[in-house]
């Protein structure tokens, strides 16, 4: 635990996804946890065409990895602004850089009051801890 | 007799560095009363020797294909296996070892799948296969829960000349997962497009057609095609008789997503119809939803960087996904996929058109000839491959009478799975039927009086 | 060892191997015969080789695979005991190998009396009423039983049942094939303390759920390896809810001839052949999965089942209550003749004698690693234990994968991996009754000398294999970019 990164400056969901706000817009990746437990990813299901939106707590996409696959979860409602294209040939940016290249949406938010129910660094911490 | 090496002596050791004295005492988690406290009720233990005098006399009882010429098809094709094939595929290597979790060690089964999986798109043109399915039957089902996705629910519209055996086992599953099945009845032996078109909606999940049917007749597929991709539904053709791809347009070329079926008759023993061979090839839009083990090629993560074959995509199976799984398949039939493999390498590109073409030119030619006999009509007009379907004077229990009383097998009697046909016979001719032979079945039909 | 090229890489354009009959009857021409849309206008591109370039490649192949006959095997859960050579012989006898199955009924006595027999040997070992033959592998078993129990509850109006209880220790293929029957799978708890299911956790289910449960789906010895005592209660209360008693015989070696699943309450069980009965794993399959059933549900059994009459032998139609077929013809026939041979080979004592061992090899196994190795459940274990590598990974970092792969160095093969998914850094050692005692000792110094080296040499450990044909191969490539077939062109085998 010790080894992983969890920036302060961002807000976590209790499904191991992170957003950093800026303005209504969010961009929503998976935390350093959430990729170490993964292990190598090799696959990602987002959603790719223009137009789509996203749910508070409701899925968005699959990724799998070598030795195990997951839903996603998006931490927040709105419309998808944009989708990392480089994650289709890539999806190892996400176990390098989870927090930089390796982001996977943006969203333009619909309910900014849902930012409150995720927590802060610390408290996703001590979240792991528990786990 | 017994392979347990260990001697009493032995195991007398062992049970004391466990400070055991005895059998009985490493069985105490077992409680009393489940105790089974009687030797169980089975024939005593037998030598080497006796048990072959005893195998060898209940396999006596079985007239087989080495003895008796058979025209059987229904399903189940005799193909002549070349030697080469069980020499390789029965070193105990291949044999004797599991599934290849461990890839360093396993390079020759994996290799080998990826070969099987090449030959697979390469006589079927499409674009990935799988490492092997059950047989036929649970392969067509596989291709239909593909198609009807998670849930289990939709429709399948599937033609009566898909085989009787496989449309039984889709019921099965069906009432079991909750999908539903509408049946198109055959017209002159063949699917029609008109009722096709009739039967296949906007929802249809997956429309199957069997190529050649199973009354050996060549469906019309250029014209079928656009029928089954007028809505949503997955175009699935299934081919039990897979000699028939070495003369005829694979299913690539006319448009079939997935194609499934049987092999087991390339390089394999016919065994009464099991281990089979099923197969499943499809277009790669499917790969992340086929069913059943998958070998990739990759490299050493070190060093030399050594191309290597590893099982992949192991996240679509049931030890990943368990309960989110879309296929339970673990144990396959990859021991009969290896012979197939070695089988198709043994052929090779000629050998594999000659295959076709001998099957096609010695049926034909028995068609010609026994509906050249008064009596005995084609009962369809549609081409076939090598089988074809003949309305005999007499009915087919007399048929099989006479075919007893000559010593041969003969054809299916189609009253067996199909109304309003006792007449009606399904005859086979592989390349392993002789001229003598089929001009023998000849004179044995013409001595049948109506 | 040098690399083997693909099949596709090697030969010439005109080269072949076999050779087929002659063309011996009169010819039409294909446009004749088959509609021109419809002839294949290029052969398929298979291969150009001639015989001894088939024979050296596959013979090669065979050179780079790991069988039993080739060494020590202790994979758990997957009973790799030796394949009795007599009994491949007697699944090629031409009376076995070369039958249709579509011939008629008095032209194969001898095959419907070996399903009729092998059915009631089953039967014996197992305590049940019947047996189908048909299904082709534990998972294909697992579902038509499932099948079965669901057209019971269907036809005692309690087809609302839709829960399938399975503990957290079972086999994947158990809540997958939950899943393919539509039930919902419900997850049990092991007890830490005695290995066994938990109690309170079921008797909680059962009691919000009873009336949806359809059944309990477990092993007994558990994956665990461990027996458990508490059976007869869990068949009383799941019984007592409504719900049926599936039993998955992955594990039966450990119980020949000691106890049978009948007696201990269950009402269906599936039978691994190619695991208790020594029948051939082939690199992963063919196996045979039959099913055995309790008197009340026989009539829902796939058919036709085999029968004997004043004629001889005859395949019986089962009744409208039948489930149907679960594939085409009547079972892996070809693997039958092998477990039937190897049941006819031990008889009743054997048999016994056959548990007896796997047992003590298996508890001989875990005493003498247990100085090295965390033991999950340090008590009597069955046919199989689950060691664990915590103490490696906590205090060098070498995990289980690490272990496993550094034994392949030492000319065994490695136990199972990560399951049961309860226990972290999981090896499942299964060494079944027919390895020598000089084996077992063997393993054991290896996995002496592989603990040693995680302290003093960790790098070895963690770069294992060494000796190998290939070295530690990257998975995440063969996901990321797959390549699932030879294609012209491509990159050559180097």
């Amino acid at each position: 635990m010790a080894n992983l990164n969890h920036p302060a400056n961002l807000k976590y969901s209790k499904t191991d996804e992170w957003v950093r706000v800026d303005g209504d817009q969010a961009t929503v990746g998976i935390t350093d946890y959430a990729q170490d437990q993964l292990g190598d990813i090799v696959y990602l299901e987002l959603p790719w065409d223009a137009g789509a939106s996203v749910t508070h707590e409701e899925k968005f996409g699959d990724i799998e990895s070598v030795k195990a696959t997951s839903e996603l979860i998006s931490p927040i409602s709105g419309e998808v602004v944009t989708v990392n294209e480089a994650l289709k040939d890539q999806p190892e940016l996400i176990n390098d850089k989870p927090y930089e290249e390796g982001w996977m949406l943006v969203v333009k938010m619909t309910n900014p009051a849902e930012l409150d129910s995720l927590m802060s660094a610390d408290a996703y911490k001590a979240y792991l801890q528990g786990r | 007799m017994s392979y347990i090496p260990n001697t009493p002596e032995d195991q007398q050791a062992m049970l004391e560095t466990l400070d055991f004295s005895s059998f009985e005492d490493l069985l105490a988690p077992v409680p009393e009363d489940l105790r089974l406290r009687r030797p169980l009720n089975l024939p005593p233990a037998l030598a080497e020797l006796d048990l072959k005098r005893l195998m060898n006399g209940v396999a006596a009882k079985n007239k087989n294909l080495d003895t008796v010429i058979s025209f059987l098809g229904a399903g189940t094709y005799d193909h002549a296996v070349p030697s080469v094939v069980p020499h390789l595929q029965r070193r105990s290597e291949f044999v004797t070892s599991y599934t290849p979790y461990q890839p360093e060690v396993s390079q020759g089964m994996l290799q080998a799948i990826y070969e099987f999986q090449t030959m697979v798109c390469q006589v079927s043109g499409l674009d990935i296969a799988n490492a092997s399915l059950y047989d036929g039957a649970t392969a067509l089902v596989e291709a239909v829960l593909l198609a009807v996705g998670p849930g289990g629910r939709g429709e399948v519209v599937i033609s009566t000349g898909v085989d009787p055996q496989y449309r039984r086992v889709l019921h099965t599953y069906a009432h079991a997962r909750g999908f539903s099945i509408k049946e198109v009845p055959a017209r002159n032996g063949v699917t029609s497009s008109e009722d096709l078109d009739a039967a296949v909606s906007a929802t249809t999940s997956a429309v199957v057609i069997q190529q050649p049917n199973f009354f050996g007749c060549i469906e019309d597929m250029r014209a079928i095609e656009p029928v089954a991709h007028k809505g949503k539904a997955v175009f699935i053709v299934n081919i039990t008789e897979p000699a028939s791809l070495g003369v005829l347009a694979p299913p690539a070329e006319y448009g079939a997503d997935i194609a499934v079926g049987e092999l087991m008759s390339f390089g394999n023993t016919m065994s009464y119809g099991g281990p089979a061979l099923g197969f499943m090839a499809a277009r790669s839009k499917y790969m992340r939803l086929m069913p059943g083990r998958l070998v990739g090629q990759t490299v050493e993560e070190g060093g030399n960087k050594q191309t290597g074959y590893v099982l992949t995509l192991q996240t679509r199976e049931q030890h990943i996904r368990r309960e989110r799984a879309t296929s339970n398949i673990c144990t396959n039939q990859a021991l009969l996929a290896v012979g197939a493999t070695i089988y198709l390498a043994a052929l090779g590109k000629h050998g594999f058109r000659e295959l076709g073409e001998l099957c096609l030119q010695k049926a034909h030619y028995a068609f010609r000839q026994i509906t050249a006999l008064p009596g005995f009509k084609a009962k369809f007009s549609s081409s076939f491959f090598d089988e074809f379907v003949i309305t005999a004077p007499v009915s087919t229990q007399r048929l099989q009478h006479h075919f007893e009383q000559a010593g041969i097998i003969g054809g299916y009697a189609l009253s067996d799975s199909y109304p309003g046909m006792p007449n009606d016979m399904l005859f086979c001719v592989t390349e392993t039927r002789t001229k003598e032979e089929i001009d023998y079945l000849v004179d044995v039909l013409k001595e049948v009086q109506a | 060892m040098s690399v083997e090229k693909l099949i596709f890489e090697k030969g010439a354009p005109g080269r072949r191997a076999a050779t087929l009959a002659a063309m011996d009857v009169p010819t039409a021409s294909l446009e004749s015969m088959i509609p021109e849309d419809m002839l294949r206008k290029e052969p398929a591109p298979l291969p150009e080789v001639s015989e001894i370039e088939v024979v050296r490649h596959y013979t090669h192949l065979s050179q780079r695979n790991f069988g039993v006959d080739t060494g020590f095997y202790p994979l758990g859960s997957c009973t790799m005991k030796y394949n009795p050579k007599l009994n491949e012989d007697m699944a090629v006898l031409p009376g076995f190998a070369r039958i249709h199955p579509l011939q008629p009924d008095s032209t194969v006595q001898g095959a419907i009396q070996l399903f009729y027999e092998l059915e009631q040997y089953l039967a014996e070992i197992a305590g049940m009423a019947r047996v189908t033959l048909q299904p082709s592998a534990g998972a294909h078993g697992e579902l038509t039983g499932l099948m079965l129990i669901k057209a019971y509850h269907e036809s005692n109006g309690q087809g609302h049942r839709n829960l399938v209880l399975i503990p957290d220790n079972a086999h994947g293929t158990n809540p997958a094939s939950a899943t393919l029957a539509d039930y919902k799978s419900v997850e049990i708890k092991t007890d830490p303390g005695t290995g066994g299911i938990d109690m309170d956790h079921l008797k909680a289910v059962l009691d919000s759920n009873a009336a949806n449960v359809a059944a309990i789906m477990m092993t007994n010895p558990n994956t665990l390896g461990l027996f458990d005592r508490k059976v007869l209660e869990i068949a009383t209360a799941v019984h007592e809810a409504g719900g049926q008693l599936y039993y998955d015989g992955a594990n039966a070696n450990a119980v020949l001839g000691i106890t049978r699943p009948g007696d201990m309450g269950f009402d269906v069980v599936h039978f691994n052949l190619h695991k208790t009965c020594s029948t051939p794993h082939g690199g992963g399959g063919p196996g045979a999965g039959p099913i055995g059933v309790k008197e009340h549900l026989v009539p829902f059994l796939p058919g036709p089942l085999p029968a004997k009459g004043d004629n001889g032998y005859y395949w019986a139609d089962q009744g409208s209550q039948s489930i149907g077929k679960v594939r085409a013809n009547k079972g892996n026939f070809g693997v039958l003749v092998r477990a039937y041979t190897y049941i006819r080979t031990y008889g009743p004592d054997g048999l016994l004698h056959v548990a007896q061992s796997a047992i003590l090899n298996a508890n001989y196994l875990k005493h003498e690693l247990a100085s090295d190795y965390e033991i999950a459940y340090p008590l009597i274990c069955q046919h199989e234990f689950v060691a664990t590598a915590e103490r490696q990974k906590e205090e060098y970092g070498v995990t289980a994968l690490d272990i496993a792969k550094r034994i392949l160095d030492f000319g065994m093969y490695a136990p199972t991996i990560y399951f049961p998914l309860i226990v972290h850094e999981a090896l499942m050692i299964e060494p079944t009754e027919t390895e020598t005692r000089e084996t077992l000792d063997y393993f054991v110094s290896v996995m002496r000398q592989i603990a040693e080296e995680a302290r003093t040499n960790p790098e070895i450990v963690k770069t294992a294999p060494h000796t190998t044909p290939v070295g530690r191969l990257d998975q995440a490539l063969a996901a990321r970019q797959p390549n699932l077939r030879w294609t012209t062109g491509q990159e050559e085998t180097h």
